[in-house]
This record gives structure tokens, sequence and C-alpha cells, in this order.
């Protein structure tokens, strides 16, 4: 039975993954852009959250009000004074600021916060649970993040099939060029797309506070995580990138069962699996 | 209306270090219909991406209803009234038909073309308006070129080499629906690698050669070797 | 006639050779610390040059180095720990495994392309830290150090130790420099140069391209698997979060390259040159210290793309590493 358990565990924390993943898959749609401090930018937000809380007293998911519509503009501004000035066809630039930012935010986080670990406090809503069977029960901040995941997953289809913005990431996303001949700003398209991607991130990273306990350093690992489910899952499918981060972990919880040390092993190794075997992933719709 | 419509003067355009124009100037009136003709890579394609402002490495001036346009990037460019269907049509694969024709038409200005009316002209893709753009023959990508363009209410509509890689039918099609789209007092840039053809649907000509201007003037008034000798440079 | 080295150049390799020589002095007219300093901008030389062969030239952006030094760090550590070999010997069979190790690490990430084989070879690395952290018998997660017995077989007399390991991790320095030298005048090389320029192009003109990428990834990480090895003898203690640092191996290489310039053999040397002289004077204020690294990578990448060497370069046209040939002017050819 603690196999079950550790399977159901497994598809739920897929769910915070898959919001690791989605600002990624997002961003690479449409501007071709890897950044590698989203995961930095993840734990920042989480960061964001409790200073918020500790200001307001508002609960960290309350505190979303404030961190969702400011992180937007952050990475509205980040995307406008930074990353516009360096994209283009040259992968270089753009993943070395990324890295340089990372670096920055990690160090940044720790000349403020210390090292110490911090957290979000929820209450109640940390520890409540439902027994769905003896021994395996469902936590209802698992079940808000999964149903939060896919919430988003919802929200940015609908956004980039059903509405003239979302025509314009894909627009651009096809043809920049072209793209400005219809009118379209390219740089304020991109930092349009930033600014969803930094919303998404901050629901990540309060999610992620509410969970466990958050440190300057953890945002490589959250970037790695976000990175599996998005290619086990397949480019250019953000339902893949669900499905991708429920394999991670669920990989990652039956590692944990053998034993502790092999949890995140356990999804490193299923992560090469797929790629060996399926390099364009589970559910592939675009070309990389 | 004594004010040229364009004015383009002493413009020089750069890709890199390479001069693709080299001090071309004139003017064109409102309603005119300018063929713009010249040899592969003598700057036609150039021309066009100059005026409508993607290519930003240039000197000289341009000047459009009695505005500089000179240093404005494409979307500026597009919002005064100066449209372009791009050579290759470049539709973009990711958009149906109708969304193809309706992101030519966010630019907000005012006019004649709709989508109903562009459904009018062209009837085929009414049918075929929810499919991918990418899905449909050439003649009619070139259509939702066209009208993506004219969704854009232009006062200067700029097609270059309308029929690249399209068949003589198909071609021929196009052409007979020009006059519906010029006859609304629209100013038209033609570029066309079928000389014939474009000095039949325009009003007067340029001719281009290693980025300068070799010839302009009324079709009638040149001879076949005339033309032939300022597009080829012998 | 053609030529490929200028005066300049003529003179450069002059200097060099005073250098050289001055630096493998250094035991005697210089102290351990100096050793050591020097002992570590040479491993950090080596280390630069080699992701910028993979990056500015194969354009194979890694950020995964770290899984070889950590790779080379482990295999002397085991042989000398386990099999009770001289360290020493250990150091070329760790660029023999790292070699051999890179090809099938090779087949699984090239299935990602740029970013995503950035991101790729950064989880390898991943696996191999957490592999080796579970193994006990190396000390598992926090580590172990080597007996003194076996460092005493590099030498029993400390001078010679520290010297040994300092002429190895001089000779990994000079030596990288030199491989990519040479490996760039050679035919690979100028598939290399070709790549870097346009990757399409060269495609159409017959390289090779994977054959050529394959080639020197194979060649950088047993080279990087070097100097993990030689990082394993200066250190004498091991563990899995050291020997496979992203900060140490990667980031801090990153940043030296993007400085000093990609895609120039020059600019690691000046980003090294840079890098060191930032750390003794900016080394106390700690974790500020990285972050304003990482904010004059930002910089360098916004305003000067090609990093200081690159902006020298384009103000003075000189080459201390020419690797392409000049016409010259022939006095009969009026």
């Amino acid at each position: 039975m603690e196999w079950v358990n550790a399977v159901v565990q497994g598809v739920l924390v897929g769910g915070l993954y898959a919001l690791f993943a989605a600002g990624l898959s997002l961003i690479f749609g449409v501007m071709r852009l890897v950044n590698i401090a989203h995961g930095d930018l993840i734990v920042a937000a989480a960061y964001l959250a409790w200073v918020i809380v500790q200001a307001t007293g508002l609960s960290p998911l309350a505190s979303l009000i404030l961190v969702i519509p400011l992180w937007a503009a952050v990475g509205y501004l980040l995307q406008l004074g930074v990353f516009n000035r360096v994209l283009g066809r040259d992968i270089l630039p753009p993943l070395l600021v990324s890295f340089g930012l990372s670096v920055i935010i990690q160090n940044g986080l720790l000349t403020i916060f210390t090292v110490n670990s911090h957290k979000l406090n929820e209450g109640a809503l940390e520890t409540g649970s439902f027994e769905i069977l003896p021994g395996v029960a469902i936590g209802y901040l698992p079940l808000m993040t999964f149903a939060a995941a896919v919430g988003v997953i919802l929200a940015l289809q609908w956004t980039f099939y059903h509405t003239a913005l979302g025509r314009a990431f894909r627009a651009t996303s096809d043809d920049p060029e072209i793209a400005s001949l219809m009118g379209l700003d390219t740089r304020r398209v991109y930092a349009a797309a930033m600014a969803l991607c930094f919303a998404v991130i901050a629901l990540a990273g309060v999610f992620l506070g509410i969970r466990s306990n958050f440190d300057p350093f953890m945002g490589p690992g959250r970037l790695l995580f976000g990175f599996e489910a998005v290619i086990i899952g397949g480019l250019g499918n953000l339902w893949g990138t669900l499905v991708g981060g429920v394999v991670l972990g669920v990989a990652q919880g039956l590692g944990a069962e053998v034993d502790p040390g092999w949890q995140v092993l356990a999804g490193h190794l299923a992560f090469l699996a797929v790629l060996a075997a399926k390099p364009r992933g589970l559910f592939p719709r675009m070309a990389a | 209306m004594s004010e040229p419509l364009l004015s383009v003067e002493a413009l020089e355009a750069f890709y890199g270090d390479a001069r693709a124009l080299d001090g071309v100037g004139f003017t064109l009136a409102r309603g005119e219909t300018l063929a713009l003709i010249g040899a592969n890579g003598a700057g036609k394609s150039t021309l066009l991406k100059s005026i409508c402002g993607l290519l930003a490495s240039k000197t000289g001036r341009i000047a459009f209803a009695g505005q500089e346009i000179t240093r404005l990037t494409a979307d500026a460019v597009v919002k005064l009234g100066i449209a372009l269907v791009p050579e290759g049509r470049r539709l973009f694969p990711s958009l149906s038909v109708e969304e193809n024709l309706t992101l030519g038409g966010q630019v907000g200005r005012k006019g004649p073309w709709s989508p109903a009316a562009l459904f009018d002209l062209f009837p085929i893709l009414k049918e075929k308006r929810h499919q991918p753009s990418t899905s449909l023959s050439g003649g009619q990508q070139q259509m939702v070129a066209i009208g993506r363009a004219l969704m854009s209410n232009p006062d200067l509509l700029m097609l270059d080499e309308l029929s690249l890689g399209l068949a003589p039918v198909v071609i021929k099609d196009i052409y007979d629906l020009l006059p519906q789209i010029t006859g609304r007092g629209l100013t038209v840039i033609l570029v066309e690698q079928d000389v014939t053809r474009a000095l039949a649907s325009a009003n007067r000509f340029l001719c281009l050669q290693e980025g300068r201007v070799s010839l302009t003037g009324l079709p009638r008034e040149h001879t076949r070797a005339a033309i032939t000798h300022a597009y080829f440079g012998t | 006639m053609i030529a490929r080295s200028t005066r300049l150049s003529q003179a450069a390799v002059v200097i060099a050779l005073l250098l050289v020589a001055g630096l493998a002095a250094a035991p005697w007219w210089g102290d351990v610390a100096t050793e050591r300093l020097f002992g570590e901008f040479m491993i950090y030389l080596a280390l630069a040059t080699l992701w910028n062969l993979l990056a500015g030239y194969a354009g194979l952006v890694s950020v995964g180095q770290q899984a070889y030094v950590g790779l080379g760090a482990y295999v002397v550590f085991s042989l000398a720990l386990l099999a009770d070999w001289n360290p020493l010997y250990a150091v070329p069979v760790a660029g023999l495994v790292c070699a051999a190790m890179a090809w099938p690490v090779s087949r699984l990430v090239f299935r990602l392309q740029g970013p995503y084989f950035a991101i790729g070879s950064w989880v390898v690395a991943e696996v191999f830290r957490l592999s080796f952290a579970q193994v006990q018998a190396l000390g598992g997660g926090s580590g172990k150090s080597m007996p003194a017995g076996v460092i005493k077989l590099i030498s029993a007399n400390k001078f010679w130790r520290e010297a040994t390991i300092y002429w190895l991790a001089l000779g990994l320095g000079i030596g990288a420099v030199i491989f990519a030298y040479m490996l760039l005048r050679t035919r690979v090389g100028l598939a290399l140069t070709a790549i870097r320029d346009s990757e399409t192009a060269s495609v159409s003109l017959g390289v090779r391209i994977e054959r050529v990428k394959l080639a020197v990834y194979v060649m950088v990480a047993g080279l990087t698997g070097l100097v993990g090895a030689v990082f394993a003898l200066q250190k004498i203690r091991i563990s899995p979060d050291a020997a496979f640092s992203v900060n140490d191996w990667t980031a801090n290489v990153i940043f030296i390259v993007v400085i000093g310039g990609i895609g120039s053999i020059e600019g690691p040397i000046v980003g090294a040159l840079i890098y060191f002289a930032l750390r003794e004077t900016l080394s106390d204020l700690g974790s500020v210290y990285l972050l304003i690294l990482g904010a004059l990578a930002i910089l360098v990448m916004l305003a000067a793309p090609r990093g200081v060497w690159g902006a020298l370069q384009s103000r003075f046209p000189v080459s201390l590493f020419p690797t392409g040939y000049r016409v010259l002017k022939s006095k009969s050819a009026e």
C-alpha cells in the first residue's frame, strides 16, 4: 500500500512540477528563450510572498493578489530592459544573460535573507487531508496545487487560441518580421509573454513556499524539474507538460520508496530514459 | 492633389556592410500604380522593405503623406497606411485563414476592407476560413496574403512578386482581380519578375539595376530594347 | 605568399616561453601559497579554454562540464583509496575514463537542441553527483579524505609533492591553450571555426557537423577529467558537492569566458586574469562579489558580446594566436 501511496503522492506533486514547467514552455514557444534563472525566479517569488505576508498579515494564498501582479510587472520590465536586447538568432547571449541573472538572484537572496530557510504558513490547509484508501491520503494543499496547474494550463491554452493577445503570441513566434508588419510591436509582445510567465512563476513560488522550506539555492533544482517535465511531456504541448510532471513525480516517489536518497536521482534517470527512448517526448507537438 | 503620396530621396540601404540600394529617388502620386522591375538582386525587395520600415540600416529620406517615415519601425509605418504583401506570402502557419486576416486588421484603420468584403472578393477563402493558413494552395495563400494586407486599409499597397511559385492560370486569376482592389483609389507599388505583366498592370514603371534607378516613365514611351537595356545594364 | 604568424604573434611566442619558464620555476622563487594560486589559475584557464572550444566554436553550450571534473576527481580518488594506486598514475586514467564516458552521454544529450542541451548536460552532472553520493565506500554524501600513506606516494617530500601537483596544473593550463590552438589550426579546427561562424552554411559545405561535435565533446571531456584529477590531488579531500559543484566548475568558468571573450583563444586567458584580479581585490565581499560577477557578465553580454578581448580586437586587430592565413604582399606582384 505504501507503493500505491507513493504513486498517488507522485501524481499530485506532478501538478507542482507542471506549474514550474508551464512558464518555461510558454516562453520557449513564443520566443525560443530558455531562462536559466527560471527556478531562481520561482524561489524569489516565494521570498516576495514571505515579505508581503510579514508586512500585511495576509495568508500566503491571499497574498497572491499582490504577488502575481507585482511579479508580472517585474517580468515585463525584465524582458523590455534585458532580454529584448539579446534575443536573436544566436542562442548564446540570452542563455548567458539568464545564467548571470541566476547567480545574481541567488546571491541577492542570500545577502538579504541569509542562508536560513524560510517557509510560508497556510495553517490548516497545509496539513488537512482526506483518505481515499487505507494508507492513501490526499492532502488539501497538493490537491489544490494540482488543480491550480490544470487551471493554469486551461487559462494559457484559452489565451493562446481565443484571444487577440494569444494570436499576437502565435504570430510573433511564427514570424517576428511579418508580425511587425501587422502593427505588432514585437518588443511588447515578448514583454507581455514574459509578464504572463512571471504570473505563473509567482503562483508556483507561493505553492512551493507553502509546501516546503525554501532557501536561496533551491532555484536550479526547480529549473531542472520543470525542464524535465517539459521534455518528458513533449515540446509545445502544455497538457503533455502536465503528464511529464506526473511521470517525474511518480518516478521520484517510487525512488524514494526504495531509498530516500534515491528520490531526485530516480527522477533524473526517468528523464534520461524517456530521452533515450522517445527523444521528442511522450506527446510532442512542435519541432525543437 | 499636387503633393506626392510617397517621396523617396537619395535612399541608400545596407545589409551589414553590403550596400543594396545606392541613391534611389522617386515620387509616387495618389492613385498611381507603379511597376517596380529589375533583375534578381537589383534591390526591388530591399526598396519595399526600406519603405515599410523592415530594413533599418539606411540613409536618405522617405516621406509619406507629408510625414517623414525614414526612422520609423514597421509597426509604426503600417499604422500610417502602408501595407506590404511580402515576397513568398509568409502567412502565419499557427494561425487560421480568418485569424491571419483579422490580425491584419488589428491596426484599426478605417476603410472599405473587412473580412466580409474580402470574402466577397475571394469567395474560396470564406469556405476555408478556419483552416490553417498554410494548408491552402499557393494561389489561395496569395489571396490570404493580399487580404491580410488590405485589412489594414492602407493608402499605399506594396506587392512583392505576386506570381512567385504560382501556376500561370492562377497568376492570371489574381491579376484579373487587381483592378477591383486598385479601383478604389489605392496607390500601388507592384514588384514583378514578369515584366510584360507588370507593365500591363501599371501606369508607370521604375527599373532598378544594381541598386540604382536605371529607367523610369510611362510604359508606352519606351521601347522594348530600352527597357531590356535598363533591366540588364548591358 | 601566405603566412600564418605575424610579427606580434612571433614576439608573443618568445614572451610566452619566458613566462612559462618563470612560472615553472615558481617552486623555488615562490612559496606554497603562490604555487596554489598559480595552480588554481592554471586549472581555471584550462577549464575556460575547453569550455570556450565547446561553446564558442562547436556551438555546444554545456552547463554540465562539472560532470567530468567530478568524475575525474573520483577516478583518482577511488584508485587511490580503494586500490592503493599512486595518485599520479591515476591522473591519465581519469582522463581516459571521462573521454570514454562522454560517448554514451553524448548519445543522450545530443538529442537536445541549443539551450535544452545546456540544461540536459546539467541533469547528467546531477546524476553523476547523486550517484557518487550513494557510494558509501567513497564517503557517500559527506565525502572522505585520501589516506596519508597514499598521498605520500606522490612524493614523500612536501616540497616535491606541492611542486609536482603545481607542475601538473601548469601543464594542464598551458596544454589546454596549446591543444585549442593546435586543434583550430587543423582541418577539424577549420570546421569548428566554420561552425562558429555559420552552422547552416558549414553544413551545406559538407562539414560533418555531428562528427566534429562528437569528437570535440569527447576530447574536451577527457581533458576536463584531467582537471578534475589534478583538483583531487590538490584538495586531498573529496565530496560529491565539491567535486560536482556547478558554481565552482561551471558558473565561474562561464563568467571567465564571457568577460574575457567567447570564440577566441585569447579570450579565456584575458578572462581568467580579470577574474583572479577581481577575486583578489573583492573576495572579502563574499556573496556580493558573486553578485558583481553575474552583473558584469550580463553587462558584457549587453554591451560587448565578444568580451574584453573582442572589444580590444575591434580597435586593434591583433591576434596572439593566429589561426588563419594572411596574404603577404609580394614585391613582384605589381
